[in-house]
């Protein structure tokens, strides 16, 4: 299936949930994101059980706490 | 009505001939008062390019001594200033550039004992901090005190920033929710920036305050602009207020309090 990921089509294979995706993409800190799927925010605790579909827009948007 | 003397006049020429700002935008400018928290990376462009364009009273907030590993990005700051009250060397600066505006200074870290009543007395906010306890406690007194405020993070090569408009467009938390635990997210001190890229941040977060101003295009709300300098790639990422947001959603946060103080020196 197809997926938008931070802006970038990919070919994703089908049925995974948010968590498989987060391995897939190496995002190895899953606390280092906060994750959105088509406009709306998901808590962490579903990532597990939110399976995802052909043409999902994510986006992973990391925490930057740099600024001195 | 204010009546800018000559010198103002040229001074403030290149904003006055702007269509968008005109001369009622440059005395809306020199009649606001803005906030800078955090004269570093991020608050030195902010505090230098503020001041040059006439923001009337303009506060800067830190705590910090100059640091000699502070001068590759925290260009507010010279050589001869080191050990020196960051607040006081850039006041220097920032009078120097600007002699007609007003700089006031806090010596201090900002807590929940202090914020609010800080951040109440300006139209417009900077967060130019470099901890989440900090960022997220700023949201806070912001939403709070409806001031808006721009929203800066910096590591490594890349980027971040937001506008808020308290209770119209999302704040920080809607899309950040809360700290991340301690010891997950490097900081530009155990992972390092780029200095430019604190500079290319700053620059948007001066520019989104005379903006909000002047009252003149569309600021970064509802969006979060990332971008990252190695691909020079810049990106919007849209979203909306969160009708269930912590700090700002239906129940949202009545009162002040400070989060942990973690992360300044986290490793990766």
């Amino acid at each position: 299936m197809k997926l938008t990921i931070n802006g970038d089509v990919k070919e994703i294979k089908d049925g995974i949930v948010l968590s498989e995706l987060l391995v897939i993409e190496d995002v190895e800190q899953p606390d280092m994101v906060s994750v959105q799927l088509n406009d709306e925010f998901l808590t962490k605790d579903t990532y597990a059980t939110t399976t995802l579909k052909e043409g999902d827009e994510i986006n992973f948007l990391y925490f930057m706490g740099g600024g001195a | 009505m204010r009546d800018f003397s000559d010198e103002e006049l040229e001074r403030y020429s290149r904003h006055i001939i702007l269509q968008d700002v005109g001369i009622e935008g440059q005395e809306k400018i020199a009649n606001s008062k803005v906030l800078v928290i955090g004269a570093g990376g991020l608050g030195s462009p902010v505090a230098l390019y503020l001041a040059a364009a006439g923001v009337g009273e303009i506060g800067i907030v830190d705590g910090d001594v100059v640091d000699l590993s502070n001068l590759q990005r925290q260009v507010i700051h010279t050589t001869v200033d080191v050990n020196v009250p960051k607040v006081l060397s850039a006041k220097a600066k920032m009078e120097a550039i600007n002699p007609n505006v007003k700089v006031t200074v806090y010596q201090k870290f900002l807590d929940a004992s202090n914020i609010l009543d800080i951040v109440k007395g300006y139209d417009f906010v900077i967060d130019g901090t470099d901890n989440f306890s900090s960022k997220f406690l700023i949201n806070d007194a912001c939403v709070l005190a409806n001031v808006p405020y721009s929203h800066g993070g910096i590591l490594r090569f890349g980027g971040q920033t937001m506008t808020i408009k308290p209770n119209e467009s999302a704040c920080y938390a809607c899309v950040f929710d809360s700290p991340p635990p301690a010891n997950a997210i490097p900081t530009c001190s155990s992972a390092g920036i780029l200095g430019a890229v604190a500079g290319m941040l700053g620059t948007i977060q001066a520019a989104e305050a005379l903006k909000y101003i002047v009252g003149v295009g569309e600021p970064l709300y509802n969006r979060l602009l990332t971008f990252d300098a190695k691909s020079m790639n810049f990106r919007n990422v849209n979203f909306k207020k969160n009708p269930k947001c912590r700090v700002c959603g239906g129940e949202g946060i009545k009162e002040i309090r400070d989060y942990e103080a973690v992360v300044c020196e986290a490793k990766l």
